[in-house]
């Protein structure tokens, strides 16, 4: 399961890379969000994929009890999921002011802030 | 988009989903659920809303803006953590205070933790918000 | 004890929420500097629990570490949460005069201490994935002071800093994940420790070299420094002052935690990178400095040479080297933000910021321009003053080990660097207005908030520079703890932690027993 995991990985990366080498604006964002699950998958695939049950301790025990699934990885990949999803509507809505202000998203046309030299 | 079948339904959503997010903040902690959750599915009841009778009206049924309710949220976390102090523990140390606690029987538990995923409920709620209305808005 | 180490991040938050809800009133700049002040006491006072009691830490909600999150300050966290509290104290008092009502009502306050907090997280924080967590606030922060204006230019620059700083962000949280996956651990001090049982050092190596990237972007070294030269110049004064201050310096901070506590298995072959990437670095900045006629685009340049000479003092990794890292540090983010600070006050002066279109500085106001020639000599490395030990120990640093053309180039940076000062200091201060109008520092409204922090940290500059005894010798027992990380893991994890490194099983949750099983 790891190895079909980390090629599933290694899809997603390379998918990324290549929209993200893309001059379109939007195309660089699909791409984030694609290399972005591609780590929040790596961080659950190296907490070790096991078919336990949720990490739940149920009423009266201080333990879970039997194989209980690895709960870290989990609560890393839910934190970076949020913030991901914080950043990227950010981003998202950073690009629609972007076209509406520049009248581009093409990124090799976006010399506002840093004009090329005269002569 | 003005429809009525929408408008009379999300009447009827709306309700139901803040009752359910209301639910689901209280069954958190032991159980799965929480404020995070419970935010969300607040959110999306205004999101419905929003989409059924316009931003302006969901604004107006929110009361307050939702950047001042996610910071009011960040507050009572922050004063969660704090609370802590009074009793000398280390920042973020959950408080309990069990009501009619028996043995066998735990009681009414009230946790400075249940203050603090009230404060995540406003943040997830208020910032959700403030996103989605303002993406509506510019479109 | 963990209150003195919560301290510094709880009044940013706080201070912000309180300027938020007041962002219609004038009230809430005064409020950002009230708040500030008081962060700078916290900070103060956790610089001298530290000094007294060496490394400090901290359980946040009482869980033991490695499972809970851990706040930990050696020295070299204390001084650059000190030096962010100072940082952030100037910028606020400037921003009284320099930031008006409209974006105060957009939140700029509650942004700049959310900023703050960040920062200063990141400095505290002793684990990995919070450290990523202060990241992301700082970044997110940052992101919304950098548009705040909403200009054509600030949305440009915006993007770009945006878009390199979330790939540097995900190639992080990668290496997150896979050194996850090698040691089952993510505190600092715990993966101190379990690094060094990880049977495979070269996939380390490898991790190694994902962190190097995703902090290089942060801290704008060599081949990936495009986006702050991008987006330094576009956003106001105060702004970029606190970003060309502590947003690359936590990038270095990061680097340098990561590749002395953790990643100091193969020093020969990552340092050596390091190496060349700070002399590249080093070089491109200075070259770009030259190539620019903008002050502030200048000044950015400048800050990504800087940045060579504090990974060149990492790299180098001897004792005296780390010295002047520390060092560099803590004189680059006072002399730098001072510099930006001073290029907000010169272009309410004349109006413009290109160089070559102002002018008559000197005749301005003589006051300003000793000002400026204090910080900008700092910069170049002019004795007396701080920039000329921070050099002299990392130049000395590198003859020690016998890097004969790594001091050659740190040398000939420095002479670049007065040429890029002399260009600012003829083209500003020194020559007439080319419009023919006389700039007059004396009928500036609101001067007095641009100038009390402009000079507060000039003689901050003086200080150090004058007297460079207690912080060299400061410097040098943080860089001594850098080296050995006994102190910092038994703080955190308590005395018996280097003996015995496999903790008790009968103490831990079920699910950390399977993970140690597995």
């Amino acid at each position: 399961m790891e190895q079909l995991m980390s090629i599933l990985i290694g899809i997603l990366v390379a998918g990324s890379v290549y929209l993200m080498l893309a001059r379109s604006l939007m195309r660089f964002l699909f791409g984030l969000i694609l290399l972005s699950n591609a780590a929040n998958l790596a961080i659950f695939v190296s907490g070790r994929m096991t078919s336990g049950a949720p990490p739940l301790v149920p009423d009266g025990l201080d333990t879970p009890v039997g194989v209980v699934a690895n709960a870290l990885p989990q609560a890393l990949v839910l934190t970076a999921i949020v913030i991901g999803f914080g950043l990227f509507a950010f981003a998202l809505i950073l690009a629609v002011r972007a076209y509406r202000s520049l009248g581009t998203l093409n990124t090799d046309e976006m010399r506002v802030a840093e004009p090329k030299e005269q002569g | 988009m003005k429809s009525i079948i929408l408008i009379a339904g999300s009447r009827l959503l709306v309700a139901l989903l803040t009752v359910f997010s209301v639910y689901m903040l209280l069954r958190g902690h032991n159980q799965p659920g929480g404020g995070f959750i419970g935010g969300l599915v607040a959110a999306v009841g205004f999101v419905i809303f929003a989409i059924a009778c316009g931003t302006e009206d969901a604004r107006k049924a929110l009361r307050f803006r939702p950047t001042d309710i996610a910071a009011v949220g960040l507050g009572m976390a922050l004063f969660a953590g704090i609370m802590a102090a009074i009793w000398s523990d280390a920042f973020f140390t959950g408080q309990w205070l069990f009501i009619n606690a028996t043995p066998e029987d735990k009681g009414i538990p009230l946790s400075s933790v249940l203050i603090f995923d009230v404060g995540v409920f406003l943040v997830v709620l208020g910032s959700v918000l403030a996103i989605v209305f303002a993406l509506e808005e510019e479109v | 004890m963990s209150w003195y180490l919560s301290l510094p991040l709880i009044l940013p938050f706080v201070t912000a929420i309180i300027c938020y809800l007041l962002r219609e009133r004038a009230i809430g700049a005064w409020i950002s500097v009230a708040g500030s002040a008081v962060g700078l006491v916290a900070a103060v006072a956790l610089m001298a629990l530290v000094l007294d009691h060496g490394v400090v830490a901290g359980q946040m909600g009482n869980w033991p570490a490695p499972f809970g999150i851990t706040l930990v300050a050696d020295l070299l966290s204390a001084v650059m949460v000190l030096i962010t509290a100072i940082t952030a104290l100037a910028v606020a008092i400037y921003a009284l005069s320099d930031v008006d009502a409209r974006h105060g009502r957009f939140g700029y306050h509650a942004l700049f201490q959310i900023l703050i907090a960040g920062v200063t997280g990141a400095f505290l924080t002793g684990d990995l994935f919070n450290l990523y967590v202060w990241f992301e606030v700082m970044l997110i922060a940052s992101f919304g002071l950098l548009v705040l204006n909403g200009g054509k230019e600030q949305i440009d620059g915006g993007v770009k800093y945006v878009v390199l700083n979330l790939v540097s962000t995900i190639i992080f949280l990668m290496g997150i994940g896979l050194l996850y996956g090698q040691t089952g651990t993510l505190n600092f001090a715990d993966l101190a420790i379990k690094v060094r049982e990880v049977e495979n050092q070269a996939l380390l190596t490898v991790i190694a070299m994902m962190f190097m990237v995703a902090f290089g972007v942060k801290a704008a070294a060599f081949p990936v420094f495009f986006w702050l030269p991008a987006a330094y110049h576009t956003p106001s004064f105060s702004v970029s002052a606190v970003f060309a201050g502590l947003l690359t310096k936590v990038g270095v901070y990061a680097l340098m935690r990561m590749f002395t506590l953790v990643f100091d298995h193969d020093i020969g072959y990552t340092h050596t990178i390091l190496l060349w990437v700070a002399c590249l670095t080093m070089v491109t900045g200075v070259l770009g400095a030259a190539a620019q006629s903008d002050f502030r685009k200048i000044l950015s340049f400048h800050i990504i040479s800087q940045i060579g000479y504090m990974i060149l003092g990492l790299a180098i990794y001897t004792p005296l080297a780390l010295v002047g890292a520390v060092f560099y540090l803590v004189h680059h983010i006072i002399v730098k933000a001072n510099l930006f600070l001073i290029a907000g006050i010169s272009q309410r002066l004349t109006g413009g910021s290109d160089v070559y279109k102002i002018g008559g500085l000197y005749k301005a106001s003589p006051f300003l321009a000793v000002l400026f020639l204090i910080p900008a000599f700092s910069l170049a490395g002019f004795p007396p003053l701080s920039g000329f030990w921070a050099k002299y120990v990392i130049v000395k640093a590198s003859l020690d080990e016998g890097l004969w053309v790594v001091a050659f180039i740190a040398l000939a940076v420095g002479l670049m660097t007065i040429y890029s000062m002399t260009k600012i200091w003829a083209e500003a201060f020194w020559k007439p207005h080319p419009d023919g109008i006389e700039p007059k520092l004396a009928t500036l409204p609101g001067r007095a908030a641009l100038l009390v922090p402009v000079i507060f940290l000039a003689v901050l500059t003086m200080v150090i520079g004058l007297m460079p005894d207690p912080f060299v010798e400061f410097a040098t027992r943080a860089s001594v703890q850098l080296l050995d990380s006994t102190a910092y893991i038994t703080a955190v994890l308590g005395e018996d932690a280097i003996a015995a490194p496999v903790p008790d099983l009968d103490d831990l949750p079920t699910t950390e027993i399977l993970e140690v099983e597995q």
